[in-house]
C-alpha cells in the first residue's frame, strides 16, 4: 500500500477553522486508526479511549470514525471561526465557551469568535473534541490518526502547537444532542481488566500466574499512548526472550524487571518479550483513563466471552438514544 | 504450523521454532494466501521471522469460524514449492567517513576493513522482519565473522541510510533517530518513503544484495553526508 497523502481540505471554504491558542499538554488529531500498514511497521494510533470519541462524534451526527481531538490531561483553548456544533466527551475537564460553563457528553453550537476553552481533568485522562462533519486533515496510509513517535498523521506528524489551524465545514442547521447523565462513564481510580490468555502463557509457570491475577498493580506514571505500565508483585517467564513477534492490541508484555507492560495504540509492531494473553480491547480503553497511581487487577475470561462482549457493547451502544438539548 | 489465540481478534501463526530462509518465505507466502482468501475481513497483519500475527475484524467473522479456514487455507504451505521473494540491490557507500564503526569492528573481528566491507557484501540476505520504526527491515543473516553485538551506549542520532549490524543481523535506518547498531556504511536508496508506491523497497520474505558504491555515485544518487 502507498502513503500518498490524499487532502480532503476543501480550499473553499478554508475559512471554516478553528484556531489553536493553547494545545494544552498533549492534543493529537486521531481518526479511527491506521490499519493495514503494520507490515511496514506502522502502528495504529487512533483515540486512546474509542468509546468516549464515538460519543464525541455521534452527539455532532457524524459517522463515528472521523477525525477529532485526542485532549490529554486538559489545558486546550480554542478560537472558533466558523459556525458549527461541536461535543467533548470522556475525562471530565470543564468546558467553557466565552467563559460559559458547558456540558461534556453533549453537542454545542459555536460562531465564528467563540473561544472554546478546556481545563484540565478531575476525573480521567483523555476527552475528545468533535465538530460537526470532522475536521478536515490530509490522510496518510489511510487515516488521520497521530503517531508522534512516527512523525506520522496529523498535521505534520506531531501534536498541536499554538497557532496551529483546523479546517472543519460549516453546519448551520443541525440539533445539539445529549447523552442522558445515567448513561455517561465513570472514571475511577480503579478497574478490572478482563484477560483472553494467550501468546507465551504456557512459558509462565502456574505459580506465576496466579500471582498476577491475585495481585493489585499500579498504573505508572511512564505510561502513554504506547503502553501502560503497571508497577507491582513482579512476574517472573520461564523463558528470557522470544524471537520479536508481531504484537496485538492490549498484549500483556513481561520485560526481565516482571514488572507488566499493557500495549497500546502507538504500540511497536512487533516485539521480542514474552506475553501472558491480552486485556480486552473494551478495558485497555478504561485503563486509558486512569492516572497514574491507579489500581488495576485482572480477571481471566475466555475468546467466545470477548467476542459476546464485544457485540452486547455494540448493540448497547446503538439502542442508547441520545436526547435534545 | 500452530495456531493460537493472541488476543480477543488475534491469532498467531507459527510457522516453526527458528527463522530460516525456507519458514521466511512461507510467512510471506501465507501473507498473500490470507490476504486473497479473506480480504477486509482480516484488519492488518504482521509477518515476522518465523511468525504471522493475524487481526480479524470480529464483527464478520469469529474464532470458531476463522481458525479452521485459516487452516484449510495454509494447508499444503509445507509442501508448497515456496517461491524464492523478490531479489533486491541496495547500493551502499562504505568507508570509515560514513561507518563509523567500522574500524573498530574490524579491529574485533582481527580482520582489514576492506575483508569487513567484503564480507558483508558476499552474503544474500532476506527480509525478516519489519518493525521498530516504520520500514525499519530486519536483513540476516551476516557472516559470523562480522557479527558483533549492539554498542553499550546507543547514539543519540543515527542518520537516516545509516547501514548497521547488530548481532547477525543488519538494518539500514530508515529515517534517523536513536540507535544502538554497529554503523558501517551510507545508503542513498530511501528505505521508507510515504510518498512513493510502494512505499517501501523491500517486504518480508524479499532476498537483499548490498552492492558497494565510491563516494561520488552516493552522492550522484542522493546521499548525504
Amino acid at each position: 500500500m502507498t502513503g500518498v497523502v490524499n487532502s480532503t481540505v476543501n480550499n473553499a471554504v478554508s475559512n471554516s477553522v478553528f484556531i489553536v491558542e493553547q494545545p494544552g499538554m498533549l492534543t493529537l488529531i486521531q481518526d479511527e486508526g491506521r490499519f493495514g500498514a503494520h507490515s511496514l511497521g506502522l502502528s495504529t494510533g487512533g483515540p486512546a479511549d474509542p468509546l468516549a470519541f464515538h460519543w464525541a462524534n455521534r452527539l455532532c451526527g457524524n459517522e463515528l470514525g472521523v477525525s477529532a481531538l485526542e485532549v490529554s490531561v486538559g489545558g486546550l483553548v480554542l478560537e472558533a471561526n466558523v459556525t458549527t456544533r461541536i461535543a467533548v466527551c470522556g475525562a471530565y475537564m470543564p468546558l467553557t465557551i466565552n467563559h460559559r460553563e458547558k456540558s461534556l457528553w453533549c453537542s454545542h453550537h459555536v460562531k465564528p469568535g467563540d473561544r472554546i476553552e478546556l481545563g484540565f481533568a478531575n476525573e480521567g485522562v483523555r476527552a475528545y473534541f468533535a465538530v460537526a462533519g470532522g475536521f478536515d486533515i490530509p490522510t496518510i496510509f489511510g487515516s488521520t490518526s497521530t503517531v508522534v513517535r512516527e512523525s506520522m498523521g496529523g498535521l505534520n506528524g506531531g501534536k498541536l502547537q499554538s497557532g496551529d489551524v483546523l479546517p472543519c465545514k460549516e453546519d448551520l442547521n443541525g440539533r445539539c444532542l445529549m447523552l442522558p447523565r445515567g448513561y455517561r462513564p465513570l472514571y475511577g481510580h480503579h478497574a478490572m481488566l478482563r484477560v483472553i490468555p494467550g501468546y507465551q502463557q504456557h512459558s509462565f509457570s502456574r505459580q506465576q500466574q496466579r500471582r498476577f491475577f491475585s495481585h493489585e498493580y499500579f498504573v505508572s506514571a511512564y505510561s502513554d499512548r504506547m503502553g501502560c505500565r503497571l508497577e507491582g508483585a513482579a512476574i517472573r517467564a520461564d523463558i528470557g526472550g522470544i524471537l520479536s513477534e508481531g504484537i496485538c492490541y492490549g498484549a500483556i508484555q513481561i520485560p526481565p524487571d516482571g514488572q507488566p507492560i499493557i500495549l497500546m495504540n502507538d504500540r511497536q509492531t512487533i516485539g521480542g518479550y514474552p506475553k501472558l494473553g491480552s486485556v480486552l480491547s473494551l478495558d485497555v480503553a478504561q485503563l486509558a483513563q486512569l492516572k497514574p497511581g491507579s489500581k488495576v487487577s485482572f480477571e481471566l475470561i475466555t475468546v467466545e466471552e470477548a467476542h459476546n462482549i464485544h457485540h452486547l457493547a455494540a448493540s448497547y451502544f446503538e439502542q442508547v438514544k441520545t436526547e435534545p438539548c | 504450523m500452530n495456531i493460537s489465540v493472541a488476543g480477543e481478534n488475534s491469532l498467531m501463526i507459527y510457522f516453526g521454532e527458528e527463522t530460516s530462509p525456507v519458514v521466511s518465505a512461507r510467512v510471506q507466502h501465507a501473507v498473500h494466501l490470507l490476504e486473497e482468501a479473506f480480504g477486509s475481513v482480516l484488519i492488518d497483519m504482521v509477518p515476522s521471522y518465523a511468525s504471522l500475527l493475524v487481526i480479524y475484524d470480529l464483527f464478520r467473522t469469529d474464532i470458531h469460524t476463522i481458525r479452521p479456514q485459516i487452516r484449510e487455507v495454509l494447508a499444503g504451505l509445507d509442501q508448497v514449492e515456496v517461491q524464492e521473494g523478490a531479489l533486491v540491490e541496495l547500493p551502499v557507500y562504505y568507508s570509515l567517513e560514513s561507518g563509523p564503526d567500522l574500524q573498530a569492528l574490524a579491529d574485533r573481528a582481527d580482520l582489514g576493513v576492506d575483508d569487513v566491507i567484503q564480507l558483508h557484501q558476499a552474503q544474500e540476505y532476506r527480509v525478516y522482519a519489519i518493525g521498530f520504526a516504520p520500514g525499519f527491515a530486519y536483513l540476516g543473516q551476516v557472516d559470523e565473522r562480522i557479527a558483533a553485538p549492539r554498542l553499550s551506549t546507543p547514539r543519540q542520532k543515527v542518520p537516516r541510510g545509516a547501514v548497521g549490524i547488530a548481532d547477525r543481523q543488519t538494518a539500514i535506518y530508515p529515517t534517523a533517530s536513536p540507535g544502538g547498531w554497529n554503523l558501517i556504511g551510507l545508503c542513498p536508496q530511501p528505505m521508507f518513503d510515504p510518498n512513493a508506491d510502494p512505499s517501501m523497497p523491500v517486504q518480508v520474505g524479499d532476498r537483499v544484495r548490498f552492492k558497494g558504491i565510491d563516494r561520488q555515485s552516493f552522492l550522484e544518487l542522493g546521499g548525504m553526508l
